[in-house]
This record gives C-alpha cells, sequence and structure tokens, in this order.
C-alpha cells in the first residue's frame, strides 16, 4: 500500500481518472468475454472518437481561459459540409478541401472571437447563437442534403498507416512509432529527472520512476500490438495520428510556452494578469478562434468518415467535449486544466460507451450511466480540493515530479494558511 | 446572569483554554480570554496568530466539538454548534470581508435571513420602518433603497453593524473593521462603536491599527502563535503602541523602519501635466493635471485620502490600465515615453504592485515560481518556449534573497500568508528590473515582523538607483519610509514636502488642504 502511494503521488485516490480508465476497460474486457481489448474493437473506438478528442482539446483551452464554445458542433457540420460542396462543385482536390476547411473553421472563429474578447458578450451567448447560427447554415449551404466525398478526401477519417517493409505479421509503421514512443517517453523522463535533480528540486526515488515507466511504456507497446495486429489493412488509424499529433502540440503549448501561460494567466485571474502585462483580449480571441479551426478539422475527419456530410452531423457534440474535459478536471471557474486530462476524460467517456454498447445496453441506459458518471468524476474532484488534496488535474500536471511537498506542520504554517487550505 | 470577577465587575464572556487544531497545525493552544460587560475589548496579534480562529470558535463558526476548552458566557458554558446559536444569544460577528449582497438594498440587506413577516409575506413597510430606526442608530443617512453597491465601503461597514443591532446584539465581535476604511470613516466608525458601549453593547475589536486600539479600547489581549500572551487594562497599565508591539512581536522593535542612507541621484522620472477623466462618468477628472517627478535612488511618497486619486493616478500611468482621455506627458531620462499598455508600461521600465492583493496582484491558482516569472516570461523563454529549469532557479533566487518562508517554490501562493504572498508579488516585479516601481500600500494586512521586511526590501531596490512610488494611507508608514512626499486631494497635488520638513500634521493639512480653502 505504501509502495502504492509513492507510486501514485501520495495518495492512490489522486490517481483516480487513469485508475477509473484503466478500471473501466479491466471491468469490461472480462465482463464482454474479451471483446473489448480486441486490436478491432481498439481501433473502432479510436476511429468513433478521435473527433470528439480532438474537440476536445480546444474546448480545454477555451474552458481554461474561463469560457465555454457551445457551437463546436454546428461549427464541424457547417465546414464539413462546405469542405465537400467545394471539393464536388469547385473540383478541389482532397489537401485543398482540408485547407480549405481550416481556413473556413479560421474565419468563423475569428468572427466568434471578436465577439468574445473585443466586444465583451460572454461567450457562452455568443457560442449559443453560434450553434444556431451554424448549424443554419450547414441546412443552408447543403440544402439539408446528404453530400459523398471522394476516396482520397475519406482517407483522413478512415484511413490506416499503410504496410512497408518486410512481412513481419505486423504493421511496420505502427511497430516504430511505438517503439519511438515508448523510447521518447523515457528519455525525457530521465531528462527531466535529472534536470531537476541539478536544481536542488525533490525528485522521488528511482524505483518509483523506473516501475512508473514500465507501467508508461507497457501501456504504450500493449497498444501498439493491438494496432499492429489488426485484420489486414487495419493499423493505427489516421485520426488516431492526426489527434497524437495535436496532443503533443498542444500539449507543449499549454504546458511551456508563453501563450499557454497566458491563458492559464488570464482564466485564473484576468485582472491580474492584465497588470502583469498580458494582452488578455489578445488571449481570448486566440483560443476562441483556434477551438472554431479544431472544430473545422474535427468535422472533416467526421465527414471522410461517414464518407458524405449530411445536415445532422455533430449534433451534441460540444456535451461530449465538455464532459470530456470536465472530467478531466478541468474547473468550471477557469484556470485549471491540462490537455492530456481532457483527453483521459474523452477516453473515460468512449470507453464507457464502447463497453455498454458491447454490452448490448441500449442507448437509453448508456446516457443515464454517463450522466451519472460526469456528476460523480467532477463530484470526486471537488470533494478532493475540499480535502486540500491537489486536484486530479493539478497530479496530472506535476504531481508525478513532485510528490511529498505537502506543507509540513512547522512555525511557518500560520492558521491563515491552514484556513485557505481548510477553504 | 452574569458573574463578577474579584474587583466585582460583571464578566460576560469567558474563554478558558480554547485548543483548536486543523490538521497538522495547532491554530490556537490553551488560549484564555475574559471580557467584561460593556467594555471595548481588544484582541492584537499578527496576521495568523490565531485572532480570526478565536473569534470564530467563539461565534460558532467552528462549532462545538471542533475545538477543546469552554465557553462561558452570560454565567453559562455555551455550547454553539453553528452561527445562528450563537447569534440567538446575541452574539454577532462583522467579518472583515463584508458579508454584504452588493445588488440587494441596504434594507434588504438589513434584514437579510431575518426578514419581518406577517402570514409568510415580507412586510416591507414594517422593514423600512425599522431600517430606518437602525439606520439612525449608527448614523447613516442614506434611502433604505439604495442598492449596496452605490455606498462606499465605510457605509457599508455601518450597514453590517445596523444588521447587528436588528439582531438585538449583545457581544459585537468587529474583525479589522476600518482596514479598508479612510481616516474619517474610521473615526465615525470608532465613535459609533463607544457610543454602542454606552448603551451597554459590549465589542470586541481586532485591529492592525494600534493607534485606534489604543484610543477606544478598555482592555487588550494579545495573541502571539496561537498562545494567549497578556491581557492589558488600557487605563491601568499605561498602554501606548510600543508595549502592544512588544506584546505582539514578542521582543522590543528598536525602530520600526531599517535604517537606511539616502543615494539620491539626478531626476529621471517625471510626469507633466498628468490628466484622467473617470472611466464612466463624463466631465469628471480623477487627475487634474498632476506634475511630479523621481529622482535616483528616491523613495517619493504620495499621501492622501482614500478616493483622492492616488491609485488612479498610479494605474493611469501604469498602461493606461485606469480612466479615459488620458493626457499628459511623461518623461523617462529626458525623452518622453509611451504608456500606453501595460506590456509597454513594462518595457519602459515601471513596475506596479497593486494594493488589492488578491484580486488584482495574484492568481491564486498559481504557484510561487510560476507567479514569480509571471511579468517578465520573455526573459526565461526562447522563440516563446517557456524555460522551466531557469524559472525555477530564479524563483529559488529571489525565495532566498527577500527570504520567503515557504516549503518550496512549487507551493502554491494562496497558501501563503499576506507578508509571503507580499514578497512573492514584489519578486515577480523586482524580476522586470524596473527602474521606477510603483508600490499602492505595500504593507496593507501584513504583520509587523514582515512590514519591517518589506521596508528593508524597498529600501534596497532604492540603493540599486531605483526609483519607488510608495503610496501608503499610513502616515507613520510614509513618514519613515519616504526621501520626499507628495500630497494629493481630489485628484490634484496639493504640495510636496521633504523628509525633514513632514509631519503627520502637515501632510493631514495639505491632504484636506483645497477642502479649507473652498
Amino acid at each position: 500500500m505504501n509502495a502504492l502511494k509513492k507510486l501514485f503521488g501520495g495518495n492512490t485516490r489522486q490517481f483516480g481518472m487513469i485508475f477509473a480508465l484503466v478500471a473501466l476497460i479491466v471491468f469490461f474486457q472480462i465482463f464482454t468475454g474479451g471483446r473489448t481489448l480486441t486490436p478491432g474493437n481498439v481501433i473502432n473506438l479510436f476511429n468513433g472518437n478521435s473527433y470528439i478528442l480532438i474537440l476536445a482539446i480546444g474546448m480545454v483551452l477555451v474552458i481554461i481561459a474561463g469560457h465555454i464554445d457551445l457551437s463546436v458542433g454546428s461549427v464541424a457540420a457547417f465546414v464539413g459540409v462546405s469542405v465537400a460542396l467545394a471539393m464536388r462543385d469547385w473540383g478541389l482536390p482532397w489537401w485543398a478541401g482540408v485547407l480549405f476547411g481550416l481556413l473556413l473553421g479560421a474565419v468563423i472563429g475569428a468572427w466568434q472571437g471578436l465577439w468574445t474578447a473585443y466586444v465583451g458578450i460572454p461567450a457562452f451567448i455568443v457560442t449559443l447563437a453560434g450553434m444556431l447560427l451554424f448549424r443554419g447554415f450547414n441546412q443552408f449551404v447543403g440544402k439539408s442534403n446528404t453530400i459523398p466525398v471522394s476516396k482520397e478526401f475519406q482517407f483522413i477519417g478512415s484511413g490506416y498507416l499503410p504496410e512497408i517493409g518486410p512481412n513481419t505479421g505486423f504493421n511496420n509503421l505502427t511497430l516504430l512509432i511505438g517503439i519511438v514512443a515508448a523510447a521518447f517517453v523515457v528519455i525525457m523522463s530521465l531528462r527531466a529527472r535529472a534536470a531537476a535533480k541539478a536544481l536542488g528540486a525533490d525528485v522521488p526515488e528511482l524505483w518509483v520512476e523506473v516501475t512508473k515507466l514500465v507501467l508508461i511504456c507497457g501501456a504504450i507497446l500493449y497498444a501498439t500490438y493491438l494496432f499492429a495486429t489488426g485484420r489486414p489493412g487495419t493499423s493505427f488509424p489516421i485520426p488516431g495520428m492526426i489527434l497524437a499529433v495535436l496532443v503533443l502540440i498542444y500539449g507543449f503549448i499549454a504546458d511551456k510556452t508563453v501563450l499557454g501561460r497566458h491563458v492559464y494567466a488570464v482564466g485564473g485571474n484576468r485582472h491580474a494578469a492584465e497588470l502583469s502585462g498580458v494582452q488578455s483580449k489578445k488571449v481570448n480571441f486566440m483560443v476562441m478562434m483556434n477551438m472554431s479551426i479544431l472544430a473545422g478539422l474535427a468535422g472533416m475527419i467526421f465527414v471522410a468518415r461517414s464518407t458524405a456530410s449530411g445536415p445532422f452531423d455533430g449534433v451534441g457534440w460540444e456535451l461530449d467535449a465538455i464532459a470530456a474535459v470536465f472530467i478531466g478536471g478541468a474547473a468550471v471557474t477557469g484556470g485549471v486544466g491540462t490537455v492530456i486530462g481532457s483527453i483521459v476524460g474523452g477516453l473515460v467517456m468512449a470507453v464507457l460507451n464502447n463497453g455498454l454498447q458491447l454490452l448490448g445496453v441500449g442507448a437509453d441506459l448508456t446516457q443515464i450511466i454517463k450522466g451519472l458518471v460526469l456528476l460523480a468524476a467532477v463530484a470526486f474532484d471537488v470533494y478532493n480540493k475540499s480535502q486540500g488534496k491537489r486536484s486530479i488535474t493539478g497530479m496530472l500536471i506535476k504531481g508525478f515530479q513532485r510528490n511529498n511537498n505537502e506543507i509540513k506542520p512547522d512555525e511557518t504554517t500560520s492558521t491563515k494558511e491552514v484556513i485557505s487550505k481548510e477553504a | 446572569m452574569t458573574s463578577l470577577d474579584t474587583q466585582g465587575d460583571p464578566i460576560l464572556l469567558e474563554m478558558r483554554s480554547i485548543t483548536k487544531e486543523f490538521p497538522g497545525v495547532k491554530a490556537l493552544s490553551n488560549v484564555n480570554l475574559r471580557v467584561m460587560a460593556g467594555e471595548i475589548h481588544a484582541i492584537c496579534g499578527e496576521n495568523g496568530a490565531g485572532k480570526s480562529t478565536l473569534m470564530k470558535v467563539l461565534s460558532g463558526v467552528y462549532g462545538y466539538g471542533s475545538y477543546t476548552g469552554d465557553i462561558v458566557y452570560q454565567a453559562e458554558t455555551q455550547q454553539f454548534k453553528d452561527i445562528r446559536a450563537s447569534e440567538a444569544a446575541g452574539i454577532v460577528i462583522i467579518h472583515q470581508e463584508l458579508a454584504l449582497i452588493p445588488e440587494l438594498s441596504i434594507m434588504e440587506n438589513i434584514f437579510l435571513g431575518n426578514e419581518p413577516t406577517k402570514w409568510g409575506v415580507i412586510d416591507w413597510a414594517e422593514a423600512r420602518k425599522r431600517s430606518m430606526e437602525l439606520l439612525a442608530r449608527v448614523g447613516l443617512r442614506e434611502d433604505p433603497d439604495t442598492p449596496i453597491k452605490e455606498i462606499g465601503v465605510g457605509k457599508q461597514q455601518l450597514v453590517e453593524i445596523a444588521k447587528a443591532l436588528n439582531k438585538s446584539v449583545r457581544l459585537l465581535i468587529l474583525d479589522e473593521p476600518t482596514a479598508a476604511l479612510n481616516e474619517s470613516d474610521s473615526q465615525h466608525l470608532l465613535d459609533l462603536i463607544l457610543g454602542l458601549k454606552g448603551k451597554g453593547i459590549t465589542s470586541i475589536i481586532i485591529s492592525h491599527k494600534l493607534n485606534e486600539i489604543e484610543q477606544i479600547a478598555d482592555e487588550i489581549t494579545i495573541i502571539r502563535d496561537g498562545k494567549s500572551i497578556e491581557t492589558l487594562n488600557v487605563k491601568r497599565d499605561g498602554v501606548d503602541e510600543d508595549r502592544i508591539i512588544k506584546g505582539m512581536v514578542g521582543r522590543t522593535l528598536e525602530s520600526r523602519f531599517p535604517d537606511h542612507e539616502p543615494k539620491i541621484g539626478e531626476v529621471f522620472f517625471e510626469v507633466k501635466d498628468w490628466t484622467v477623466g473617470h472611466p464612466q462618468i463624463q466631465d469628471r477628472l480623477i487627475c487634474k493635471g498632476s506634475n511630479f517627478y523621481v529622482r535616483r535612488g528616491e523613495i517619493v511618497g504620495f499621501a492622501g485620502l482614500m478616493g483622492a486619486g492616488r491609485t488612479e493616478l498610479a494605474r493611469s500611468l501604469f498602461g493606461h490600465s485606469y480612466g479615459r482621455f488620458i493626457k499628459g506627458q511623461v518623461y523617462k531620462d529626458g525623452k518622453p515615453v509611451n504608456l500606453r499598455s501595460v506590456r509597454s508600461a513594462i518595457d519602459a521600465g515601471l513596475g506596479y504592485v497593486t494594493e488589492d492583493r488578491k484580486s488584482l496582484g495574484l492568481n491564486l491558482l498559481d504557484d510561487i515560481k510560476t507567479t514569480t516569472v509571471s511579468a517578465a516570461l520573455n526573459k526565461i523563454s526562447n522563440y516563446t518556449v517557456v524555460d522551466t529549469r531557469k524559472e525555477f532557479s530564479v524563483a529559488e533566487e529571489y525565495r532566498k534573497s527577500l527570504r520567503t518562508k515557504t516549503p518550496s517554490v512549487e507551493e502554491g501562493v494562496a497558501k501563503l500568508s499576506g507578508g509571503n504572498q507580499q514578497k512573492v508579488v514584489l519578486a515577480k516585479w523586482m524580476f522586470t528590473d524596473p527602474d521606477l516601481l510603483i508600490l499602492d500600500e505595500p504593507t496593507r494586512g501584513i504583520d509587523v515582523g514582515a512590514k519591517y521586511e518589506i521596508y528593508g526590501i524597498i529600501q534596497r531596490l532604492a540603493n540599486q538607483g531605483k526609483g519607488v512610488i510608495v503610496i501608503s494611507s499610513e502616515l507613520p508608514e510614509l513618514l519613515g519610509l519616504s526621501d520626499r512626499i507628495y500630497t494629493i486631494f481630489e485628484g490634484a497635488i496639493t504640495g510636496v514636502l521633504d523628509k525633514n520638513e513632514a509631519t503627520q500634521e502637515s501632510l493631514m493639512k495639505l491632504m484636506t488642504s483645497a477642502r479649507k480653502t473652498a
């Protein structure tokens, strides 16, 4: 038990979200008789949820900055239909279609960002209007018809990594990516550890680090194995690839760049941020615009996967994306949240959906269960915070590296601090 | 109904060996407090000494069972399980942060949670009648229908007291009642408390303003590190401020200001005809053609009553972050500088430490290291990528040099005491390496020991050749710290005094001068 605590950051409960995800997977693996962790199902799971996860990446930034975006489903649908039409009627090649879609997303985002950041209308209202507006646009330009897209374009939504190299019985490219990813994780962790040590910051014991790395690499390699051994012609899906690249980029932006810092600063205390020289309007504009670009991308991937765009694409996506972000530990009041957390939150929902489907649970019951899970996850987080422990999010950002920084009862701890800890 | 002490005075309240523990820390240990009926009893102690915790125990915020020890009130042992129970017994606490609802009217606030009803429907006629009486008792001449947000903090404080009177209070607890008030509002409030005493209402007052305590308290209990140190009788023991400070810090402070040998250079920062319009109200000027200068290595004080426009002047200079229609010239090293945005002001070498640390100065979700670098991220980033190692070492450096008390620079700023939070804010601005640092109420809400350290930091900055502007409501602080003091009244600079010619009286006169000539 003690060892577990050290491994998971002071308190096993803090490991909640990842633990819940693993537990869910194990649960469904057992109760579906092994049908959860089959190559086919895992590939399906990624294909069917990558667009929600992409939305969650944008949404977490919006929510960290203290806003919300209700229009993402409609924006995705509008971009999807516009791209499908542009390729059919203007004869755009698939890559030009993608560029056009991203550009359209940016224009829509600029529109919403303008109202939110510079006019000062709450994003809730702006995007509620956007939700109606762009749903209307979708049905107006598409005349409520389904518009098919070309085979090349479908690749971004339903393609797989190609087979190359010798026949090893695996998909070689998937294998390569999996191994590189595992190596990357190991190298980065060790480097971070060395750097922290050099600065004199607290580092966990070596065995903790090693066990953690073994677990993470094990998970990566197992996933690689699943993806690489699917039925012939399948491997790691392209939408999953896009998602992985986006997670890396946005995780880096949020955590390591000045812009990322500014997003957290504006969400945490806008006035303090402004008095520190942060241009909060610009930051708000950027996150709103970025959200619509990603919504456009998600819309295109969905259209590519379903081979045609339709008038009811993207209905309810905003709710799935928002749920993923909050399950992933973001705060409604802004300033808190992580990209990785949101992805984990999204995966929890996705696994739940998928597992219940495999078990033959109806859509009605699935919704009830999902609703309860959302409530329970956030309640759990709120409870943990009220106990003065670091939230799941906090743990996900930096918890692993520093477990033992609990305030020690010494003369520097005054009542004020304790009271604020209590609150 | 009440017991008597050895001299035959009636005791209203006795708290006996109160101990209150929070996980990992003993906030109060064996605290004793005895309050006589009809007196004004002050509780003094540094921030974090346990004053507020003690009052929360008394008023039932920390209910019976969460502490050990006895509360004997009106000769009976009490077991208040929540605020309602203590209020029913006539104990009313007015917290530092006022518990009024800005959008509701004075009357609605007074009767909030205690509405007079007839057949289950609020009887507004009765409420109005009673609120008129209550407002008259506290000397507040306002229409009971005025929304709370439209009256100043001083008047809001009076509404809180009216609310307490409505609950037929016997023991009134005031936690830092004058912290946010200007001199005249403070005086009015103190007079009111004295007036209530005349009507038999006992008060417990917590305050950092020792001169006020000296003025109105009958007895003073001093709390240090969660223990009750002593109880002084103001008249009998001949208590003065130095005596109180000695009790609070456990030693005599030789001087409340560190020794400082000013090294003043040439004028490098000059403001001419600075005029600022009110952000909402047309044609109202908040700064009226202000002219002033700062020399290198000089600490310049700005004195003025609350609302005189000191903060507004500072914030309008700092990247136009306050006001409209800003006119005037600013010269640095003889050249005009552009201060149109906060960013450009920082780039021009200005720093501004706000008076309102929690809502304007800090992101309470951040940790120390993120806060320390937050105003100068460009200094620790390459191509907009933040170098987290540099961040850590910078924060560590300032933690050591400013002696911030924290287990680690990765601690959240919300967990720090006021003094340590202020050090983190100072570190943040020192890291931007400003030539001119504007400090707005730099020691507000900070205890005596930390104040001394902050003064030392300010003097060190000046000795490095920086200009420092200190805005403060505490005249002794300005007198002890500044080399030169400007006075502001109603948006206009009314005078400037050198260190050696400035006294509290001369400053006060200039701070209120236009009123006298008008």
